[in-house]
């Protein structure tokens, strides 16, 4: 049944887009509308008739799963969840495979937000991930949320030299002095590994620029895609590794179910949505292709 | 009044040079000179058998140039700690504050040998020792002698980079300068605000009204700053031709400024009477709650001229897309280069980057704005200079191993370096 | 008087910046002035609460055009207001997360704005496609560099890429579409990636001293 979807799915997409070259050879143009169309069925045919395709870790991806995975156990490692919900399909992903490829592996994690809307989705990695993979890990022991810290740039400011002075409590309150996992996390520079998710401000590029350079600490990066180039220049000196967007999340995906036989059996949306994102990204191609033709074949007419 | 809020952020300032910084940095520089680092070094004698030999050589030193709020420590790890099979299992650094009882401070992980104490306080005084963790036990090493953290006045690590502020500032107040003795400076034409005026224009013959989005980040953005600058200009010619302008924001901040800047323009252009607060609303910070809400109006409204200047995210191409499907002139302008190739596919005029910025000094022709615009291309000479000079460095020392070469390279690493 | 206050603020605070960044005893001031900015931004949010309520109650009263728009508005506003402040339904204490699962706030957030926002993030596919579908013409050599850069980094970014490409040998594999699309992205576009943050870095400080200097007033209205 899947299968037959996704045939006929096929047959409309691209028998629709040699209808629409055959016009553009007469020089005609396509609609913003009709467009918008064969975008919409290119994503949504692939989420009703999953496709998935193999994907291999690009060395920027792997520059931050190998060093995950190569910290000895016990390491310490921040992941601060800087995004919202919109950014959420592209770097929640991440978030959850990074979580749990952290905890897997035995290190003690930290999460935090500069976002307040990062607290939210911190929840749900928490609710969706960590909880029901990992039953025997202690809140405040094996991880602690911090929540999120208004202030920006000035909390990164503060908590590269102390990071009690910015939260002195967990999120629910407790105090970080009295939680076994901050026994030896003074400031930001105690860490490991800190892990930025986001793509706004603030976001990965201010954790480089305030915490990472001073306290020298290496850092990793997770965000959408639309921001991925422009953080290529910190790659690989001040960034050890990063995910871009959906791609990014199904590559890390990928690497964590090869390497990591637990992961195979749970849920990897990065993968998922790779099928979308491949038949949309031909369809534009496509479009590019049409809107050429069209434009050669009118400015030939024009010529005559 | 508007609160020139956004001034007082550091972005828009931390690496300029004032004139007044000279004679403060000179006379703290000769008063307090630069202070010495207190250096006490502890050998221990690893010859003898235990378990896991201790560290050695631990060094202690004072944290360079900063308030007095670090102390360095250094060792030579355990001899035991080895990549395989081996009995050390992680570093405890103990601290003694005021000849007090020892206390551990942090736990490090094999293979450390350096760590940065930041809890300290100016007026104590500290000891250190640090223990090799095994699975047995601890062993620790011999403790350091007391030392007390320094506070330091002047930051030389920073030395280069205040002399390349200088040059550069220099260099803008230099032009400054020579334009306000009336030599006239050659500024490039700027597509984009070139068109404002006839933009406003069509707006007006069309007798719809003119959009104008100053980003979505708040005050302490300095994009934000100059997109208000721009409104400053643009409220003006609004004002003049009698048209109309609507602005939603997405900051509560950045609502009070511009409600003031349009007033004020309104006020100049001697139309007070026209202006009323309902041009700039407040619609929410939600990034796409608000990118909501002016699609809405946008459609609804169909504005002949839509402005995007200022910062831009994700939202950037959702915005001129829209503004694209309803046919209005649109003049885009951001800093964050990840968004300027979605303004250029979609707008009609971009300000790139930098144009931004030089946006209200190109629009006002005055010489003392002009000025500061030409005083930037020093700063590009030096950047473009640097460049070439780094490349040929990097390619002859690593080619051909020229020496000086290498020399020169390791040079320009430490000066763009210090940080 | 009204534009003499506020120029002489940017100018001592500015000066004081600029000097906190080499005299270490002042190296918090930057972060000091941010928490000031922050506690002025959060005040600044009751004006803004109160200017979007007083609109839409007003074009609900006078029953302006999309009046029905103002009602969803209103209600959205209030129902979250109500929900965060009064923590309905969260299981902690008083001290807990105003977004602890369970919670109203907690429901509401992830049933209604995380839905509405991805939607609204989403809309960028469709514009993307639009976009590309104009801008993308080999109108002249420029463009239709730009065009073969648009497809490589696409194809590059999809796993078609690998399968058009991947039987290139190792020795080549510059040539393999993926591989290509990353020197693409580290390469010529980095190139002027920086060359345009070298830009803007400039013109920051460019418009930074216009503003300190006090000889960039149009922020304030202009020079009368």
């Amino acid at each position: 049944m899947a299968h037959l979807g996704v045939i006929i799915s096929m047959l409309v997409i691209f028998g629709g887009l040699a209808w629409l070259l055959f016009r553009s050879i007469k020089g005609r143009e396509v609609e913003r509308r009709v467009i918008f169309v064969f975008i919409f069925v290119a994503v949504a045919a692939p989420i009703l008739f999953p496709i998935t395709f193999e994907e291999h870790a690009s060395p920027v991806v792997k520059g931050l799963f190998d060093h995950i995975d190569t910290l000895p156990p016990g390491s310490r490692v921040l992941i601060s969840f800087d995004y919202d919900p919109a950014m959420a399909p592209e770097v929640q992903p991440m978030a959850n495979a990074i979580s749990f490829h952290c905890l897997d592996r035995g290190h003690k994690v930290v999460f935090m937000s500069l976002w307040a809307t990062g607290q939210t989705l911190l929840f749900n990695t928490l609710e969706d991930v960590i909880r029901p993979e990992f039953p025997d890990l202690i809140d405040g022991v094996d991880f602690i949320s911090t929540g999120y810290k208004a202030g920006n740039e000035g909390v990164l400011n503060v908590i590269v030299s102390d990071f009690k002075k910015m939260f002195p409590t967990d999120v629910n309150g407790v105090p970080l002095d009295s939680v076994p996992i901050f026994d030896e996390i003074n400031s930001c520079a105690d860490f490991d590994l800190i892990v930025a998710l986001g793509g706004g401000r603030p976001g990965p590029k201010e954790w480089v620029l305030f915490v990472g350079d001073p306290a020298d600490v290496p850092i990793g990066v997770g965000v959408a895609a639309v921001v991925a180039p422009q953080l290529y220049p910190y790659y690989p000196r001040q960034i050890i590794g990063m995910l871009g967007g959906v791609k990014g999340a199904a590559e890390y995906e990928s690497e964590l179910a090869h390497r990591h036989e637990r992961f195979k059996n749970m849920a990897q949306p990065g993968l998922k949505m790779m099928g979308p994102q491949t038949l949309a990204h031909i369809v534009i191609i496509c479009f590019i292709v049409i809107g050429n033709v069209a434009f050669f074949r009118s400015r030939r007419r024009k010529g005559n | 009044m508007s609160l020139p809020l956004a001034a007082t952020h550091p972005r828009l300032s931390v690496h300029l040079f004032f004139p007044i910084i000279v004679i403060v940095l000179t006379t703290c520089s000769s008063a307090f000179g630069q202070s010495d680092t207190q250096l006490d070094t502890t050998v221990v004698d690893d010859t003898v058998s235990i378990a896991a030999a201790p560290v050695t050589t631990l060094l202690v030193e004072d944290g360079k140039y900063d308030d007095g709020d670090s102390l360095r420590l250094f060792w030579v790890p355990s001899i035991d700690d080895q990549l395989i099979d081996s009995k050390v299992t992680g570093y405890r650094v103990y601290r003694l504050v005021n000849d007090g009882a020892a206390e551990p401070i942090v736990d490090l992980l094999p293979g450390v040998g350096n760590y940065t104490d930041k809890n300290v306080e100016l007026d104590s005084s500290y000891v250190y020792y640090v223990a090799t963790l095994t699975e047995s036990g601890e062993y620790p090493s011999i403790h350091t002698e007391s030392i007390s953290p320094q506070r330091e006045w002047i930051n030389f690590r920073r030395g280069y980079l205040f002399i390349i502020m200088m040059i550069i500032s220099a260099a803008i107040i230099f032009y400054v300068e020579t334009a306000k003795r009336g030599k006239k400076l050659f500024v490039r034409k700027i597509a984009g605000l070139e068109a404002i005026d006839e933009a406003v224009g069509r707006a007006t013959e069309m007798g719809r009204p003119v959009l104008f989005i100053p980003g979505i980040s708040d005050m302490d953005d300095v994009q934000t700053l100059a997109a208000l600058t721009i409104l400053g200009r643009v409220s003006r010619t609004i004002a003049d031709y009698d048209s109309k302008i609507f602005m939603p924001v997405s900051r509560s901040l950045v609502m009070t400024a511009a409600r003031e800047t349009i007033k004020t323009s309104y006020q100049a252009a001697g139309r007070p009477d026209a202006y009323n607060d309902d041009m700039v609303n407040y619609v929410t910070d939600e990034q796409f709650g608000y990118v909501a809400a002016v699609d809405g109006l946008m459609v609804r409204e169909k504005p002949a001229t839509v402005f995007l200047l200022g910062a831009f995210f994700a939202e950037s191409l959702i915005l001129a897309e829209t503004g694209n499907s309803i046919g209005a002139i649109q003049i885009a302008g951001t800093a964050r280069p990840a968004q300027l190739p979605f303004f250029i596919a979609a707008c009609d005029f971009t300000l790139i980057g930098e144009e931004l910025f030089a946006a209200s000094a190109y629009l006002s022709g005055e010489p003392r704005m002009l000025g500061s615009l030409k005083g930037q291309d020093v700063g590009k000479a030096i950047a473009m200079i640097t460049i070439l000079l780094g490349v040929v460095a990097v390619t002859l020392s690593e080619a051909w191993g020229v020496g000086i070469m290498t020399d020169l390279h390791a040079w320009l690493v430490k000066v763009f370096s210090s940080s | 008087m009204r534009q003499q206050i506020p120029l002489l603020i940017t100018f001592i605070v500015g000066t004081l910046l600029i000097v906190s960044v080499f005299i270490p005893p002042f190296g918090d001031l930057e972060t000091t002035f941010n928490i000031w900015f922050d506690i002025i931004a959060v005040f600044a949010f009751f004006l803004g609460g109160g200017n979007l309520l007083r609109v839409h109650i007003n074009k609900l009263r006078k029953r302006k055009r999309d009046w029905g728009f103002s009602i969803v508005t209103i209600l959205g506003f209030s129902v979250m207001l109500i929900a965060g402040l009064f923590k309905i339904g969260n299981p902690g204490d008083i001290a807990s997360a105003v977004d602890a699962p369970g919670s109203l706030f907690y429901d509401i957030f992830n049933s209604v704005q995380y839905p509405l926002s991805a939607t609204m993030y989403s809309l960028l596919a469709f514009f993307v496609a639009s976009a590309s579908y104009r801008a993308f013409r080999a109108k002249n050599r420029e463009a239709t560099l730009l065009l073969i850069a648009a497809f490589i980094i696409l194809l590059g970014r999809t796993p078609f890429g690998v399968m058009l490409t991947g039987w290139i040998p190792d020795s080549t594999s510059l040539l393999q579409i993926p591989n290509l699309a990353i020197w693409i992205m580290n390469s010529p576009n980095l190139a002027g990636q920086r060359a345009i943050m070298i830009g803007i870095g400039l013109g920051v400080i460019s418009m930074s001293l216009r503003l300190i200097l006090g000889i960039e007033r149009s922020y304030l209205g202009g020079d009368k």
